[in-house]
């Protein structure tokens, strides 16, 4: 083991170096190129929040897809009415309905939008999250009724087509906060936006995971009844965790649909919502910048094969999964840390009684 | 109102089929396997592929009893298929729930892909045999044969497992590693095998459940991800380790959500049985039935 | 609160009072109406057979098994029935597991940390920071059991006796006034009960404790009071003399007379 204050070190600079990367990255790529890494790192927002829930905490959420999907759908409904000026959109117009229904006219307003888009996440999230702690119901069972709520609210949404748009989503807007959408000057300013987030949720997160608190959460991932037994009440610690994620993911789904253009029920489905869990551990769960590495390069993985071999994509998706969970379970982050332990055995050695702070990247 | 309990029951019935593999994989292994849905599939397509050699190699006479033939085919393609898969990748992941969902997620992924290259995309159609066409009436309402059939087939195939579990020694066996692993495998019992065993009969039920929804409708190579999350309510509500749970989950959540689509629509009602589903762990937050235990976690 | 409890300590010597409690699993009684009580600042050794019903009094007291009649008091006036077993442990009750239970991906300083009695309600914990004061009882803790040079090890690779210790820093961080140890020195080499032993002596100072124990000899040396319990209810109660000498208890246990048998009986 390192110390910790070298780890870090050397996670900050990580992340340092990769923010300075994002950074440049329009400057070298087409703008098609820099729309879509945009997109990515609404994914790279998002899964901070999935890791904070289940890398550090233990608690699976198959269910994100939706945080990040409501967010995206409030934003999305914002953006058309800004865009209509009043009108409905198409959809609306021919299902016969002529008056924008209240839960559109309460996101008409722009502030209220992006307050929305992080606050009904987290609100539907702690209501569920509290149901189900509450009764110390099983973690699995929790993960199994948060894909339940995917099935739900998709069904929900696809159903309602005649104001939410149905399969097809809410798509055809052009103009935020009055700035065309299509110029590529507004996408650029987007994308670092997008960065800016990125910096600022992860700030916070890492903040949250080195606190007291954030052993405490650590201590439920691996001994939730011990800590109950130290007397915490570690239901309302999960509860407050899965909110907090899940206002990441409406912030992520917010930003995506700008960049995007489009939200539909399938972009927040069972399916996407497992990939999100793919990206963390592609990453390296419980480190925070492994998602983040994560869920940029699965993104773009995936964009390149589907470019060049779409069929493959699935076959590759579905091996990653297996490998990774059963012969990589700490992720490429802990393939980082192996070849740095090859590198030093001795400062290892040295630093094991020495180290002056928690080391708390090792997954259960 | 009979007709709504009726497709209750049928509804039900096929979920028992489908989550008695996975209670039981659950209970025993402390697995959850989501590729469970593929082995619906693959019964659904194992179905296909008789009925595909019987209209081409045998007369047509023949042809209705293709079925007969398509059930214990489905059953031991999906068994076989399940125990290649216990064998490569569960076997790793024994009293890892989370991470097993995940593993086997990847490989429904890779068996609904490799289901898309061989079969086409598209939906397949699996013409039911003659003799289950139209259907029985009682007191005003026809209940369709094929329905019927199914209830049997479910009834059947349940009765065969709890006499397999409670009747003869690999099911003793089976249920003495479910309750205390070490304390039976102290006693010499080989969980190694009993898991194998356990695992193969789980997955070949669910290939039955797929030869079953061939007669229902058409099969694609997503059949099973619409089954399977309705499934693990099943799971979640009967609790794990007992039959009797999961038969009682499976008809409660088929006949609420029967009842329910009735009275507002199928959107609707899927959000209703779903908060229903909440509420009643809010009573039993362990399932109906469940095993106790003395240990801290 | 503080003061009040104190108060009622000097009112009030008996910590704890079962009355007439009992457990019930379906129709089978693994508790049944058993009274004990503890005053402040006992050692108290808890003994009998396997399935005698003591693990489960001390699940009953801490919240993990309902109790389904009687009454438990703590501290004079609180009902333990009400509690959940956060709230139990806040009241001031600790326990310590028959396995050695700690966070074992943190260090021994953040399990200490993470035990220490503070507000350990979600929002504060959010905002809440080492103080020189937590850090110089971290400290003293680490001292005490012995674990100062392994205050920055990840907790899962110590050996099975500092676990031990560990959990026992642990409980005693959370500052209870009632602390509950089950069977503290299995699986300890001789030395490692000694000091466990001398450790129990020391905590006494500051709290009541039950300790549940298998070990005649440790029982012995260090015992000031022994109930033995069997079939779930109170067999005898007294001093570790007066426990060996009681008829009950050698009928209970086949009628052997001698200290040596008695030890492998229980």
């Amino acid at each position: 083991m390192q110390s910790f204050g070298a780890r870090l070190l050397e996670r900050k600079w990580l992340f340092i170096a990769l923010i300075l990367i994002l950074i440049i990255m329009p400057f070298f790529l087409s703008d098609f190129r820099t729309n879509l890494l945009g997109r990515y790192l609404a994914f790279a927002i998002l899964v901070i929040g999935l890791d904070l829930l289940w890398g550090y905490t233990g608690v699976l959420s198959l269910g994100h897809g939706i945080f990040f999907g409501l967010g995206a759908y409030i934003m999305a409904m914002y953006l058309s009415m800004e865009s209509m000026a009043g009108a409905v959109p198409d959809f609306m117009m021919w299902n016969g309905i002529t008056e924008l229904p209240w839960f559109w006219m309460v996101f008409s307003n722009p502030i209220v939008a992006i307050l929305g888009a992080i606050m009904v996440p987290m609100i539907i999230a702690t209501i569920l999250a509290f149901f189900i702690f509450r009764n110390r119901i099983r973690d699995v069972y929790f993960t199994i009724l948060t894909q339940a709520l995917v099935l739900v609210t998709v069904t929900l949404i696809v159903s309602q087509q005649n104001v939410t748009g149905g399969t097809n989503g809410i798509t055809g807007f052009s103009t935020i906060f009055g700035y065309s959408l299509s110029s590529p000057v507004t996408q650029q300013i987007l994308y670092y936006i997008s960065i800016g987030c990125l910096v600022g949720v992860f700030f916070l997160c890492s903040l949250l995971v080195n606190s007291r608190f954030g052993k405490a959460l650590i201590a439920i991932r691996d001994g939730e009844n011990r800590l109950r037994f130290s007397g915490y009440d570690t239901s309302m610690f999960k509860v407050l965790v899965f909110s907090v994620s899940a206002g990441i993911a409406g912030l992520a789904g917010m930003l995506f649909v700008t960049q995007v253009g489009i939200i539909s029920p399938t972009m927040m489905g069972i399916i996407p919502s497992i990939e999100m869990i793919l990206w963390v551990a592609i990453g390296g769960r419980g480190t925070l910048i492994g998602p983040v590495i994560g869920a940029l390069l699965t993104n773009s993985a995936k964009t390149f094969f589907s470019e060049t071999y779409p069929d493959f994509w699935l076959y590759f998706l579905g091996f990653i999964f297996v490998i990774i969970v059963i012969f990589l379970p700490g992720g490429l982050m802990s393939l980082t840390q192996k070849l740095k332990q090859r590198g030093g055995k001795h400062e290892k050695q040295a630093v094991s009684t020495e180290g002056k702070e928690t080391n708390h990247s090792a997954v259960g | 109102m009979i007709m709504q309990a009726f497709n209750g029951i049928s509804l039900g019935s096929i979920l028992l089929l489908i989550a008695l593999g996975l209670a039981i994989t659950f209970g025993l292994m402390k697995v959850i396997n989501m590729a469970h849905g593929e082995l619906i599939m693959i019964g659904a397509y194992s179905t296909y592929v008789v009925q595909i050699i019987f209209s081409q190699y045998l007369p047509a006479t023949m042809f209705d009893w293709y079925y007969f033939l398509a059930i214990p085919t489905a059953f031991v393609v999906a068994a076989l298929i399940g125990m290649l898969l216990e064998f490569t990748v569960i076997r790793h992941l024994y009293g890892r729930p989370l991470d097993s969902l995940l593993a086997t997620f990847g490989v429904g992924l890779i068996l609904q892909q490799a289901a898309r290259s061989i079969f086409g995309a598209p939906n397949v159609g699996v013409q039911s045999p003659g003799f289950l066409r139209g259907g029985l009436e009682i007191i005003g309402v026809t209940l369709p044969y094929i329905r019927l059939f199914i209830i049997a087939l479910v009834v059947i195939s349940f009765l065969a497992l709890a006499w397999f579990l409670y009747k003869t020694r690999t099911g003793r066996k089976i249920r003495a590693v479910m309750q205390n692993r070490e304390m039976a495998t102290c006693l010499g019992v080989s969980s190694r095998k009993v898991d194998t065993i356990t695992f193969a009969i789980g997955s070949g039920i669910a290939g039955i459940a797929g030869a079953a929804l061939t007669l229902i409708g058409p099969i694609g190579p997503t059949i099973g991800t619409y089954y399977i999350v309705d499934a693990f309510m099943v799971v979640v509500v009967g609790g794990v380790g007992m039959l009797m749970g999961t038969v009682v989950g499976a008809l409660g959540i088929g006949v609420f959500n029967t009842v329910f689509e009735y009275w507002t629509n199928a959107s609707m009602g899927k959000v209703l049985v779903f908060a229903l589903i909440i509420l009643f762990l809010q009573w039993r937050p362990s399932g109906l039935f469940s095993l106790q235990s003395r240990s801290l976690d | 609160m503080k003061n009040k409890q104190l108060v009622q300590k000097e009112k009030k010597p008996t910590i704890l009072r079962s009355d007439k409690i009992s457990v019930r699993f379906g129709g089978f009684y693994a508790i049944k109406e058993f009274d004990f009580s503890i005053p402040h600042g006992e050692l108290h050794f808890l003994i009998g057979p396997n399935g005698a019903g003591k693990t489960t009094f001390l699940d009953a007291i801490c919240g993990k098994t309902k109790y389904t009649e009687g009454t438990l008091t703590f501290n004079g006036s609180v009902n333990l029935a009400r509690l959940k077993e956060y709230e139990i442990v806040r009241e001031g009750i600790g326990r310590k597991f028959q396995a050695p239970s700690i966070f074992p991906y943190l260090t021994v300083f953040d399990n200490l940390e993470l035990a220490m009695k503070q507000d350990k309600r979600v929002f504060p914990m959010l905002f809440s920071r080492m103080k020189a004061a937590d850090k110089s009882k971290i400290e003293d803790m680490l001292n005490l059991i012995g674990l100062k040079e392994q205050r920055n090890v990840i907790a899962k690779t110590l050996s099975h006796g500092q676990k031990q210790w560990l959990e026992i820093g642990m409980v005693m961080m959370q500052e209870p006034n009632l602390l509950m140890l089950d069977e503290p020195i299995a699986g300890m080499t001789e030395e490692e009960e000694e000091k466990t032993g001398e450790l129990l002596l020391e905590l006494k100072k500051h709290c009541s404790i039950i300790v549940v124990e298998h070990d005649m000899d440790f029982v012995r040396k260090f015992a000031e009071k022994v109930t033995v319990m069997h079939g779930g209810q109170l067999l005898c109660d007294g001093t570790m003399e007066e426990v060996q000498n009681n008829e009950r208890v050698m009928e209970v246990y086949l009628g052997k007379k001698g200290d040596d048998s008695h030890a492998e009986a229980l």
